[in-house]
């Protein structure tokens, strides 16, 4: 009942001993994710809150334990290099979370991934979760639940609002996948509604997207010739000055492409159900979904 | 972040491309002398980070040394959308017989640096983008190999038939390409590139914008963020880590993560109201952060209702009400605030913020309505 994650994945942690790497990795194991390894380079050898080892290189990690999925909490200068070399090391799904990591490294790692066939996530991305099977990254379990509703979403604590509205109405979810607010990610809204309609378990699609660049609006397009699954779809970012950075690099509206208005416009001549507010993902879904 | 123009020069002058001499002046004084070493007519123009400076009032044409000093000392310390103006930069009025657009821009779709160049210079881009797109030759180069020497002609040649300019203009797109790259720049533009009646190849105007993620590694390009030239609440709340704009409303938001906070926005806007910012208090949530967003908040005095909108996955809900409880021992907050929570942590906060006889929403709608009714209430 997923996309790219579930009880198959087999996660190494690049960053477990750091701050934020050890706390999410505590998380990840208390929610049921299967956790076989970490990594934290002159720090191999130790063991993890008793159980998970650490190894000094990916390499050695998905040789020991035959890790499938990687997930990175390093600082953003050594962001781009731990990318590449979970590339190098064979992983196939690798999801950074780190924030601010420099555009221009992003621009060598896209090229570098895709000759090795590793699907990226983020970065600057709260990560994945498959309920009830596996979460990678930092989207808390508890407000999930497993169900029909697969989500794809710029943003972090937003994409949790809304889960929050599906959760307790009823609504359970495939794949929530945060894919981040860069200007360069690995992974667009494409890739994920490509994924999810080849899903038998989605049902429906939750869209969210954020001001600026024209992602949205491709995203549209594509839903319009490719994609036969109902789609509802916000965008934040409706009274955000021109020109101004609102937090996420993403989210600068600059030109004439990238406003809220030219998104919904954009989702509504594809179909797409248009939810003015978050809460409104309730009444379009249950105008979808039986 | 936003170089000035000055820096700007600065850093395309470093890479050898050409340009008009000139410098900055902080003072009338230091206008005249620049005015008169460079000679002739000059344009005093206000280091401001503003678009239409122009039509403020903040660019002037001096044909003397003496009118140079003169509005000098007009533009200095003239406000220019809210913005005090400190520097001045003095170059010469250039004579012009052609006017060109080249820009370098990060591109999310193509994942790469691209190159957009026009003919159609001195004008607004945007304007030539909009209404006639064919004007714009664009090229995007793959940073592994770096912009080749045919795509360098291929661009010059959109500017220029005559060879000289041709090569000269193939150099300077050689030379831009360096300057982005090496500055982690997410724009870098000549606009206008100009040539001379007697058929040289110059820079006249420069913009710069280097990605923010760069500055913790390179200490060399954080210096020259200028903070006498932007918004005082926005530098202390980027000094407090966190992410702030002011906007004209009167509703305060407080709220965790930047797409949740342009959320809260909307919805204030949804319901009738009008937000009075943006602040985004990120991640990790110690109660000091929350502090310092609240005296931020309550500096503005157009403030009428201060909204919290927190909704707790890393950030722990307890530290956002412990926050709330000690600013509000530390300073008095003279306007209502409405607080939802939810998440990690949530049944503690409550308890913590109900203790001092405070109420707490757990519904985002609830508490947007109800702040835009208070706000409502007291303008």
């Amino acid at each position: 009942m997923s996309i790219w994650i579930g009880k198959e994945t087999r996660l190494v942690v690049q960053g477990i001993t750091g701050r934020e790497g050890s706390f999410h990795a505590r998380q990840m194991m208390e929610y049921g994710t299967n956790l076989v390894a970490g990594v934290t380079p002159g720090k191999g050898g130790r063991t993890f809150e008793a159980k998970v080892p650490v190894f000094n290189t990916v390499a050695e990690a998905v040789a020991a334990t035959q890790a499938n999925c990687a997930v990175i909490y390093v600082p953003p200068a050594m962001a781009a290099g731990a990318i590449e070399e979970a590339a190098d090391a064979g992983i196939p799904i690798v999801v950074c979370i780190t924030e601010g990591v420099p555009v221009l490294d992003m621009t060598l790692v896209m090229p570098y991934i895709a000759e090795r066939g590793v699907r990226l996530i983020g970065p600057n991305c709260p990560g994945m979760i498959t309920p009830g099977e596996a979460k990678v990254g930092i989207i808390p379990g508890s407000i999930c639940t497993p169900g029909p509703v697969g989500l794809v979403s710029r943003s972090g604590t937003l994409t949790y609002e809304v889960v929050h509205h599906l959760t307790g109405n009823g609504f359970g979810q495939s794949t929530c996948v945060g894919i981040g607010g860069d200007p360069i990610v690995g992974t667009n809204f494409i890739d994920v509604l490509t994924a999810f309609n080849a899903d038998p378990k989605t049902e429906a699609i939750v869209m969210i997207g954020e001001i600026g660049g024209t992602a949205e609006q491709e995203a549209a397009e594509y839903i319009k010739k490719h994609v036969a699954k109902p789609v509802v779809g916000f965008v934040a970012g409706q009274t955000a000055p021109k020109g101004r950075r609102m937090g996420h690099a993403g989210a600068i509206i600059s030109g004439s492409a990238g406003t809220a208005e030219e998104k919904f416009v954009a989702f509504e001549a594809a179909g797409i159900g248009i939810m003015r507010r978050p809460v409104d993902v309730v009444e379009l879904l249950k105008s979808v979904l039986k | 972040m936003n170089l000035h123009e000055y820096q700007a020069r600065d850093l395309l002058k470093a890479a050898g491309i050409p340009l008009s001499d000139g410098d900055v002046a902080v003072t009338p004084t230091e206008a005249e002398a620049i005015a008169r070493r460079v000679g002739g007519t000059v344009v005093v123009k206000a280091q401001v980070h503003v678009g239409g400076r122009g039509k403020a009032g903040g660019v002037k044409l001096a044909r003397n040394p003496a009118e140079a000093a003169e509005y000098a000392s007009q533009i200095l310390g003239m406000t220019i959308k809210g913005l005090v103006v400190n520097k001045v930069l003095v170059v010469p009025a250039a004579e012009i017989a052609t006017e060109s657009y080249v820009g370098l821009i990060l591109d999310r779709a193509t994942q790469k640096p691209v190159f957009m160049v026009s003919d159609a210079g001195g004008v607004d881009i945007e304007e030539v983008a909009a209404k006639t797109p064919e004007k714009i030759t664009r090229l995007a180069v793959d940073p592994r190999y770096g912009l080749l020497p045919h795509q360098a002609l291929k661009l010059a040649l959109a500017l220029y038939r005559d060879w000289d300019q041709a090569r000269a203009a193939m150099k300077i797109m050689h030379q831009l390409y360096t300057v982005f790259m090496t500055n982690g720049c997410s724009l870098a533009e000549i606009n206008p590139l100009v040539t001379t009646p007697d058929g040289k190849v110059l820079a006249l105007d420069a913009k710069i914008i280097i990605d923010d993620n760069e500055l913790d590694r390179r200490p060399d390009l954080a210096v020259l963020r200028d903070e006498s030239a932007e918004e005082p609440s926005e530098v202390t709340a980027r000094r407090a880590n966190l992410t702030f704009i002011k906007l004209d409303g009167n509703v305060g938001c407080v709220v965790n993560g930047a797409g949740l906070a342009m959320a809260t926005m909307d919805l204030v806007k949804y319901y009738g109201g009008e937000p009075a910012n943006f602040l985004d208090i990120g991640g990790s949530s110690n109660p000091e952060k929350v502090v310092n967003a609240l005296k931020i908040i309550t500096a503005d005095t157009s403030v009428k209702v201060i909204l919290f909108n927190i909704f707790g996955g890393i950030t722990r809900t307890d530290d956002v009400a412990q926050g709330i409880v000690t600013a509000t021992q530390q300073f008095k907050v003279k306007v209502p605030i409405v607080i939802r929570l939810t998440g990690t942590n949530e049944k503690e906060a409550f308890r913590i913020l109900e203790s001092v006889g405070m109420t707490v929403l757990n519904d985002m709608d609830a508490a947007v309505s109800q702040a835009v009714a208070l706000a409502k209430a007291a303008a």
